[in-house]
């Protein structure tokens, strides 16, 4: 145990640059232990909300426990998973918000690559535009959805009325548009700047070439801003998938899972809260967890070597 | 830049483009706004394009929800458990992302993939057992309560951004501080510290919009206005009484929620862009 932390140990000192010429190995004994104890309050704070609360939840998810009857509590091993997936509730949540989060994430993607070039290119009004996108980001997102969800209220909302005061939220597929509407004017600037940030990085001199070169505008767009944004492009894609795939507060505010528009979110929310259904509640949970795990598995393996963090590891 | 040969008609398809990008933004924003003034009676409107702006004015919704106290109470919550979340997760923060950046020790490959899997951990998936955990700690409906949970979510942002930070800094002044005689301790208090201050300020602005903005825990960790923050009563809001349209109340809390975050985007957009960016795309 001991030999192997301290081979570690001194092949990451020697990558760290050199610190006096001391003896190494107590110097470096030293700062492994200040290292962890920096790091020690942060980590168990960490790891006491997420790690031991899921650990709690895959204990939960095998018994039978019912708020409501708490005097009945006993083990029922799988029984929960199996009638969460075996109701079409489960199957029609996760169909719901599978279509939010691929439709909303496209659309922004879009939407995001366009202002992104526009606060990139754009010479004048600037600061304008990028404090403006900030708004969306930072602005509470009940609040707007508050306010998408009067927009559309027939009787009271400027959209409505100009529709002649239809009513989109009173019917599923509609009222998805509409949260995926407020979806997309919520977290359309976070992908912009994240994708900003990668434009900047793209080298002017490589545009010139190739404008001299004759290549169009397009051409210089899909053969080099592209492939060199493709680590952003991913990042931003990852953050935005696994962030609309957990969608809750939209949804919460808008139509409250009414007319068939519930996220698993919500799914996993009403069971708690209504049903008081723990056991049935936290096998939700955990199929919520194991979905997001996967959709991570499958950007990370994506990635290849630009996984994000991967350049605090070099 | 493109400076050099932009024509009259490039940049105005740039300014066309601009004013749209902005007036997309603000349509929502004023018209959350515009309720929030209208009388009951403006609420209602069936023209087709005259429901925008208010028919009347009133600040009577501002006057009634900042004299209720189920409005107050969760203001005080909101910036209380803000700050006080804020301030914690930027400390733990600081500490951890000093030891990523500087020092060599096993484990920072775990500490690192364990805040990217917070950082986009299903929160529904923590409700139910939190939910469980904190009736039993005596934790449920408390500011504790949420404060745990906001931390926690807080520190990944925090550790993230302030390692990309502490990368930036002159190490020499350390080193320098440390042939003096400091400690590893003193070199990080007294000369580091001040250094990261800006790197800790935009970490602090994150961290409190993410607790300003959080709903899911709001509504899941509490039951009362003890301890429930704005937007979680917002969404329990139902008007100073039953024959009162909520609408126009409901808007003017949103409003003055809002407003803080407007204050916040206006003095800090530089260090906010700064810090949601960084370390994204260094890969």
């Amino acid at each position: 145990m001991s030999t192997r932390i301290e081979t570690v140990a001194v092949g990451a000192a020697a990558e760290a640059p050199p610190k006096g010429r001391r003896k190494l190995s107590e110097g470096a004994r030293a700062e492994r232990r200040f290292g962890w104890l920096l790091c020690a309050p942060a980590v168990i704070v960490m790891i006491a909300v997420t790690a031991y609360p899921i650990g709690y939840a895959v204990y939960l998810s095998l018994q039978r426990y019912n708020l409501a009857f708490p005097n009945l509590v006993h083990f029922v091993g799988l029984s929960n998973y199996g009638a969460v997936l075996s109701s079409k509730y489960w199957w029609h949540a996760l169909e719901v918000t599978l279509a939010i989060t691929i439709i909303s994430v496209a659309i922004e993607l879009v939407l995001g690559m366009l202002l992104a070039l526009l606060m990139h290119r754009t010479l004048f009004g600037r600061g304008t535009v990028r404090t403006s996108a900030l708004i969306p980001y930072g602005i509470v997102t009940v609040a707007a959805a508050y306010s998408w969800q009067f927009a559309w209220t027939p009787g009271t909302g400027y959209l409505s009325g100009i529709l002649g005061q239809s009513a989109p939220l009173a019917s599923t597929i509609p009222a998805i548009g509409v949260i995926i509407m407020a979806e997309v004017w919520k977290t359309t600037p976070f992908m912009a700047l994240l994708l900003l940030a990668g434009l900047a990085l793209v080298p002017e001199d490589l545009q010139k070439a190739a404008k001299v070169d004759g290549a169009t505008a397009w051409q210089r767009f899909t053969r080099i801003t592209l492939p060199l944004m493709k680590p952003a492009i991913l990042v931003a894609l990852l953050f935005r998938t696994l962030d609309a795939f957990r969608i809750f507060d939209n949804i919460f505010i808008l139509t409250a899972g009414g007319n068939g528009t519930y996220s698993v979110s919500i799914l996993g929310y009403d069971n708690l809260f209504s049903a008081l259904n723990l056991g049935v509640g936290s096998a939700i949970s955990i199929l919520i967890f194991i979905c997001v795990a996967i959709i991570a598995f499958l950007f990370i393996k994506g990635f290849g070597t630009a996984a994000p963090g991967s350049d605090y590891l070099k | 830049m493109a400076a050099a040969n932009t024509t009259g008609r490039q940049k105005l398809g740039w300014g066309a483009a601009n004013t749209l990008a902005v007036v997309l933004v603000a349509i929502p924003v004023l018209w959350i706004a515009s309720l929030s003034f209208k009388t009951p009676a403006a609420v209602t409107c069936t023209s087709r394009w005259g429901c925008f702006w208010p028919s009347q004015w009133t600040w009577a919704n501002y006057r009634g929800i900042l004299t209720t106290s189920s409005f107050i109470r969760p203001l005080i919550n909101s910036i209380g458990i803000g700050l006080i979340s804020t301030f914690i997760a930027v400390l733990l923060a600081s500490m951890a992302a000093y030891a990523v950046a500087r020092l060599a020790f096993p484990g920072k490959r775990v500490l690192i993939g364990m805040s990217l899997l917070i950082a986009m951990f299903p929160v529904i998936s923590l409700a139910t057992p939190l939910f469980n955990i904190e009736r039993q700690l005596g934790l449920f409906n408390t500011w504790p309560g949420l404060i745990i949970p906001y931390v926690a979510f807080g520190l990944p942002l925090g550790i993230y951004i302030l390692a990309a930070f502490f990368r930036e800094i002159p190490w020499e002044l350390e080193k320098a501080a440390k042939m003096d005689g400091a400690t590893p301790y003193q070199a990080f208090t007294k000369v580091i510290a001040p250094l990261a201050a800006p790197g800790m300020v935009t970490t602090a602005i994150l961290v409190f919009l993410f607790c300003w903005n959080e709903f899911l825990f709001a509504i899941s960790l509490t039951s009362t206005i003890a301890s429930r923050t704005a937007p979680a009563a917002l969404a329990f809001f139902s008007g100073s009484s039953q024959f009162t349209s909520p609408i126009g109340p409901i808007s003017a809390a949103a409003v003055v929620i809002t407003i803080p975050i407007i204050i916040f985007v206006l003095f800090f957009q530089r260090r906010i862009v700064a810090g949601l960016t960084s370390g994204a795309v260094k890969g």
